[in-house]
């Protein structure tokens, strides 16, 4: 009795379970309006069905006008993505910016890119890492080349940091754990240089990667920067490409890439082949994980007197899903 | 009245400070010298009474004796102790001078015990503090989301290869890759003007060239391969070499040349078995032809 045609309103239709051809629904019903619950979502199984011809009947009928057009319909319309409409973000770097160039010839990184250091880089983690962390940290001791790990025995970041710098060290990694997994990322460019710190998520160690390679060799590998538009992504981007030794070997084929989408940076490590000028092949080796940046901070790594460039802060950069920051 | 007072909330009815466990009862009271829910330790079954309590880091000597039972308020006497242990204790003792032996004792006990772990945490507070940041629930989950759509909006193997690729159009890999096609259509471009057979000579040679050196260039990278698709690779070169095939009629010119030049091969052949693969495809079709 429930589910035949009952008092309680339906269009006009048939009064049973096979779906007409073409059902009309009296302009002021709504499927919502039906009490049954089984019934409705029948009618609202069937009310989708409809819509969906409809809208199928549209394509086609526009496919048809625009080859009867031929070259005088209009183009195609480009479907909205987040990319898109993207708040235009004013510290947007132009790549003829004269100003910019000149800030980044004169600004910490300088000795790297210009060939003068040669990175050195010291890992190491909060207190008592568990498992999952301890091999996380050797796996990028051997994809970053030049770079040691380190325990971190209660010893405090400031006491560290002088060591470090008189040893030589570009370079300190921190990677914080939290419940036995590796959770956030303090880079900090050692003489002086600023202090990133991140969120890390979604860390995938060599094993838990499906069809990956063997073992990255020593070679230096290449690095990838992909949209690192503002200021602020440029000195992210640039922090990342001085981990890495200025001259990679092409023998390796290993090309470690910082991908950044909206906000978020993606690392991956790959080993590539060249099949021919058009295709390449990509096998993924290493470990993967994603970065948020949370704050960048002017020297190195002092939490309460230190001078921040930029925070993460959510109630006022949070506001709008088509402004990102990097 | 202490002995009653015992009787009724010790032993038989309800104390609501008391609380048992399997082993042992306990007392929440808190001017209770040991803790535990004894006929010796409760405060309100004995009409002379001590203990010790910390306030501030500061510890001090509170005690109740029976002229003060009917004045609930002036019950406890509170002495303040020297922060210095050795004087504190002797404090105890000048202040408890005559008093039962087992409340002396356990004082000191507990301001021993006391004074032990505010040095702890005067120790503690000096090293660095976790400080923990407690997550919210409805962000964490707003950002996984954001993340797993951005990954999609990535396509990051897509745009590793095109990367990749746009790189070596650049020529930023030098002479390690040779690629025939692309350096053929750059020489067409550039000399549009050319005859035609002069274009197919200059074809002839460098498919030749390349034919050796991408034998050479291949062998190394299958000694450093740690491909596992090898086959992959072998047959996307095979579709290739057949398309190159169909799409260039004039490649068959010297098709003779190359079936010559596998019988040299023989040996060489034998220990790159894909590269055999490549051949003898090239050749079948041709012998079918025929």
């Amino acid at each position: 009795a429930g589910h035949g045609s009952g008092p309680v309103g339906s269009g006009t239709e048939d009064g049973g379970p096979p779906a007409p051809e073409r059902v009309l629904f009296p302009p002021t019903f709504s499927v919502s309006e039906i009490k049954n619950k089984q019934r409705r979502h029948f009618m609202f199984l069937r009310w989708k069905q409809q819509q969906r011809k409809e809208k199928l009947a549209a394509k086609k009928k526009r496919k048809k006008e625009r080859e009867a057009l031929g070259d005088k319909a209009p183009p195609k319309a480009i479907p909205k993505t987040i990319e898109n409409q993207r708040v235009y973000d004013e510290t947007t770097v132009d790549p003829n910016d004269e100003e910019v160039a000149f800030d980044e010839a004169t600004d910490e990184f300088a000795p790297y890119f210009n060939r003068q250091t040669v990175p050195k880089i010291l890992i190491t983690t909060s207190d008592r890492p568990r498992g999952r962390t301890v091999r996380f940290c050797e796996q990028l001791s051997t994809i970053i080349p030049n770079s040691h790990v380190y325990y971190r025995r209660g010893l405090a970041l400031k006491r560290i940091i002088p060591q470090c710098i008189a040893r030589d060290f570009t370079d300190l990694i921190v990677i914080n754990e939290d419940r036995k997994i590796p959770n956030g990322l303090v880079l900090s460019h050692l003489p002086d240089g600023p202090t990133a710190h991140f969120r890390m998520s979604s860390v995938r160690l060599r094993k838990e990667i499906k069809r990956k390679g063997k073992e990255p060799t020593e070679h230096v590998p290449e690095v990838i920067l992909n949209n690192f538009t503002t200021r602020l992504g440029h000195s992210v981007g640039r922090m990342f490409a001085s981990l890495f030794p200025h001259d990679p070997q092409f023998i390796g084929r290993q090309v470690a890439t910082f991908h950044n989408q909206r906000d978020y940076i993606f690392f991956r490590f790959h080993r590539y082949i060249f099949k021919s000028e058009k295709k390449v092949g990509i096998q993924e080796l290493g470990p993967r994980f994603t970065l948020k940046l949370r704050s960048l901070q002017k020297g190195t790594f002092d939490s309460k007197f230190g001078e921040y460039e930029w925070i993460h802060k959510r109630r006022e950069m949070d506001t709008s899903r088509r402004k990102f920051h990097l | 009245s202490s002995q009653v007072v015992w009787d009724t909330l010790g032993n038989r009815q309800f104390c609501s400070y008391k609380i048992t466990t399997k082993t042992q009862n306990f007392c929440r009271n808190e001017y209770n010298l040991t803790g535990l829910c004894n006929r010796s330790s409760c405060p309100l079954a004995n009409s002379q009474y001590a203990t010790i309590r910390e306030e501030k880091g500061r510890c001090y000597l509170y005690m109740k004796t029976i002229e003060r039972a009917p004045f609930p308020r002036r019950l406890w006497e509170r002495v303040l102790l020297n922060k210095n242990y050795e004087k504190a204790l002797e404090e105890i003792d000048e202040n408890l001078i005559y008093w039962p032996r087992f409340i002396r004792h356990k004082c000191k006990q507990r301001f021993t015990k006391i004074t032990q772990y505010l040095i702890r945490i005067r120790k503690l507070t000096l090293k660095r503090q976790r400080k923990l940041v407690p997550l919210r629930r409805k962000i964490e989950r707003r950002e996984t989301r954001r993340e797993e759509k951005a990954l999609i909006a990535a396509q990051l193997d897509n745009a590793i290869e095109k990367e990749l690729l746009e790189r070596l159009k650049k020529e930023t890999y030098g002479d390690i890759y040779n690629f025939p096609i692309h350096a053929f259509d750059k020489a067409l471009q550039q000399q549009e003007a050319e005859s035609e057979s002069e274009s197919e000579a200059e074809k002839e040679e460098e498919e030749e060239e390349d034919m050796d050196k991408r034998e050479f260039v291949e062998a190394e990278e299958s000694d450093l391969s740690d491909f596992e698709d090898m086959d992959k690779l072998e047959t996307s070169s095979e579709e290739e070499e057949e398309k190159e095939e169909e799409k260039e009629v004039e490649k068959e010119a010297f098709h003779p040349k190359s079936k010559g030049k596998t019988p040299l091969k023989g040996p060489a052949r034998r220990k790159r078995p894909y590269l055999e693969i490549e051949y003898e495809e090239e050749i079948e079709p041709r012998s079918k032809t025929k």
